[in-house]
């Protein structure tokens, strides 16, 4: 309820803000629940780089309206489009989840409207049913996980025990870190999503004694595992992981999560102007260290500011102005492949305790250079 | 010790923990008939309030007792405000009412202490380890909290059986009506069970707070968890609530364990790795069907 009116809220500040030459953006994003920290990371990484271009797009006035998915798409879908029905949208901006994204991407594309992803990569949409109107900013979902797979196998690691959550996400990661792992899996775990206690698996993984161990544990889960984890002192085999220390965890995580290893495309002490500046800016204005999330929701704005600047609102033109990815990206290049997700290099960072005493992921070392999908051959667009 | 061994302990001391959630639930539903789904967020908020009384105070030991006695308090003006209009009214009344609660509360604790997970740390006394295994140490800390489990079972079935209180408490379980019409105020009987039992959800929320991430909705894992063990030990039943929740601690761990490599020996590869977890998260549910196919009032019921 209090939901609702905060949302109706928004939109009326926004409304009256509307005018005839407006750039109309829908920034949908996980903003209740557990999951909302995530969903927060987007809308304010979005929001602080449009404040940064005076409240412009493109030269354009920008008109944002923000909505609440709640992580679950059929209410997703019926808000997106009651909104899309009363007021044309030129880009949708979204969402945190995949499941989401696979619901709302007929509403929107069919609106008239590009759906530009800032987080989910789903492979549905990269291969053969890649569409012109939706580009991903983010990466493709096999991505991340496949780096610590390639990374293992650099190291020579001869044993690997990989975790993760019992639902399909988690059968991709393992998957995708197995892709590039030659080693042998001396086991692969599935935990229930709603697991608390992980002492069982770390006692697995003490008799396994593995040279390695990879999981994907997302929210509550890795914040278990990481505590549990160097609880039960287990510091000697190195875990290499995805989206289980970033900066949405790190928090809670605390000094146990130093030392761990994450597979990703950014960390905030990447070395690029435009990344200093908006790691500097994000603290500043919003009191916590910026993770992938905001980083990419942060370059989803700036594309769009690159292509209207060149398109206008047209939505044939803005589509070339968009493919050339004409913007200095926190990431220090960026560009699409022919699918409309990225090509770009893949690291391997890991957490560490900066002067100020809070915690974040750094860049140790690149893995993967100019990394395309392997779904991108499929799309014929 | 053997890997069986430290599975045993595991579970052993996960049970512990769920009877401290599980003990104030089994009271509510079996003393007061009252389905109170709203367990969950009051270890939830036993938890946030931990951290914050901890910070506050200084130090784990007066937060965990700030916190217990806060959300005691909490407990008592959610009974006076809302839960005492509902005794009289049908179950579902109260599962509707008290899932209201459930939202609102999670919600609220998201707008109080923001959505990103909190952390409360250890207190140094607990914070060492021992070894268990070769490459595997066990913090002090869960030998404390099982230790804790031990004191309060032994505590509440003191409580129960040896105490006024208790036998009031033993009476109004199995017959309610008759213990009103004996002239006991019946009213104070259920806040005072009421009081103690969301005191023992935020001390258990308290005390799992170093151990898990503090999130909103960290009680509806919980909640499910303890139903499943008030429901096999016989509803109102403490002596119940304990043998489930080591029973369930044990068949998670354990059995998690066992089943996946079960299924590994006799199946291969990639059927093996699907037909293990979705086994092995049924497996306490299954354990539940069993035992109600064999006592449907759970093993020690209450009300007989």
């Amino acid at each position: 309820m209090l939901k609702q009116l905060l949302g109706g809220l928004t939109l009326s500040v926004f409304a009256f803000a509307a005018q005839a030459q407006d750039v109309k953006v829908t920034v949908i994003s996980t903003l209740s629940g557990p999951q909302a920290t995530l969903g927060e990371q987007i809308r304010d990484g979005f929001n602080l780089a449009v404040e940064q271009l005076g409240g412009k797009l493109g030269g354009l006035k920008a008109t944002i309206t923000v909505v609440d998915d709640e992580l679950k798409p059929d209410v997703a879908v019926t808000k997106i489009r009651g909104l899309l029905e009363s007021t044309k949208q030129d880009f949708v901006i979204g969402p945190v989840f995949s499941v989401v994204k696979a619901a709302i991407f007929k509403p929107v594309t069919s609106a008239g409207a590009y759906l530009i992803s800032p987080n989910a990569g789903l492979s549905t949409f990269a291969g053969k049913a890649c569409s012109k109107d939706l580009f991903v900013t983010s990466y493709q979902n096999d991505q991340p996980h496949s780096v610590s797979g390639q990374f293992a196998t650099d190291q020579g690691y001869k044993k690997a025990f990989i975790i993760a959550p019992n639902y399909q996400a988690g059968r991709d990661a393992l998957t995708g870190f197995k892709s590039r792992y030659k080693g042998e899996v001396v086991s692969e775990d599935y935990v229930p999503l709603t697991q608390m206690d992980m002492q069982s698996e770390l006692a697995k993984i003490a008799s396994a004694k593995p040279d390695v161990v990879f999981v994907f544990l997302p929210g509550g889960l890795g914040i278990n595992f990481v505590k549990q984890y160097r609880q039960a002192g287990l510091t000697n085999i190195p875990v290499l992981s995805t989206f289980t220390v970033d900066e949405s965890t790190l928090p809670a995580e605390g000094d146990a999560a130093i030392g761990f290893y994450s597979g990703t495309n950014w960390a905030p002490n990447m070395d690029n102007p435009a990344n200093k500046a908006f790691v500097a800016a994000f603290e500043k204005k919003f009191n916590y260290v910026p993770g992938t999330y905001a980083a990419q929701a942060w370059d989803t704005a700036m594309l769009i500011d690159s292509a209207v600047k060149v398109a206008g609102t047209d939505h044939e033109k803005l589509r070339p102005a968009l493919e050339k990815a004409d913007f200095a990206s926190v990431r220090g290049s960026f560009k699409f492949g022919k699918n409309h997700y990225p090509i770009q290099d893949f690291y391997l960072a890991q957490v560490a305790k900066r002067a100020d005493g809070k915690l974040q992921t750094e860049i140790r070392k690149k893995v993967l250079t100019a990394d395309v999908d392997t779904y991108a051959a499929e799309c014929q667009m | 010790m053997t890997l069986l061994a430290v599975q045993l302990l595991n579970g052993f001391q996960l049970g512990m923990l769920l009877f401290l959630v599980a003990a104030g639930l089994t009271l509510v539903f079996g003393v007061m008939n009252f389905v109170n789904l709203a367990h969950g967020v009051q270890y939830m908020l036993g938890a946030y309030l931990g951290v914050t009384c901890a910070s506050l105070a200084g130090g784990f030991w007066l937060g965990l007792l700030l916190a217990a006695m806060a959300a005691g308090a909490f407990g008592l003006a959610l009974e006076w405000l809302i839960f005492r209009h509902l005794y009289a009214r049908s179950d579902l009344d109260q599962v509707l009412a008290t899932f209201g609660i459930i939202v609102t509360l999670n919600e609220a604790v998201r707008l109080l202490w923001g959505s990103a997970p909190l952390e409360l740390p250890m207190p140094d006394l607990l914070s060492g380890s021992f070894m268990l295994m070769d490459g595997l140490r066990y913090p002090v800390y869960r030998i404390a909290i099982t230790a804790v489990g031990l004191l309060v079972g032994l505590a509440l079935a003191f409580l129960v059986n040896r105490t006024r209180a208790g036998m009031l408490i033993r009476a109004g379980a199995s017959n309610p009506d008759m213990v009103n019409a004996l002239g006991v105020d019946i009213r104070r009987l259920f806040r005072l069970v009421f009081g103690i039992g969301a005191m023992l959800a935020g001390f258990a929320g308290v005390l799992a707070a170093p151990l898990v991430s503090v999130e909103p909705g960290m009680g509806e894992n919980v909640l499910i968890l303890a139903f499943v063990v008030i429901v096999i030990g016989g509803i109102g039943s403490i002596r119940g609530a304990f043998i489930a929740a080591i029973l369930v601690g044990l068949v998670d761990t354990v059995g998690r364990t066992m089943i996946t490599d079960l299924s590994h020996a006799v199946l291969s590869g990639q059927a093996a790795s699907r037909l293990g977890p979705a086994l092995a998260s049924m497996l306490i549910y299954l354990v539940m069907a069993a035992v109600l196919a064999w006592r449907p009032a759970g093993l020690f019921p209450a009300r007989t």
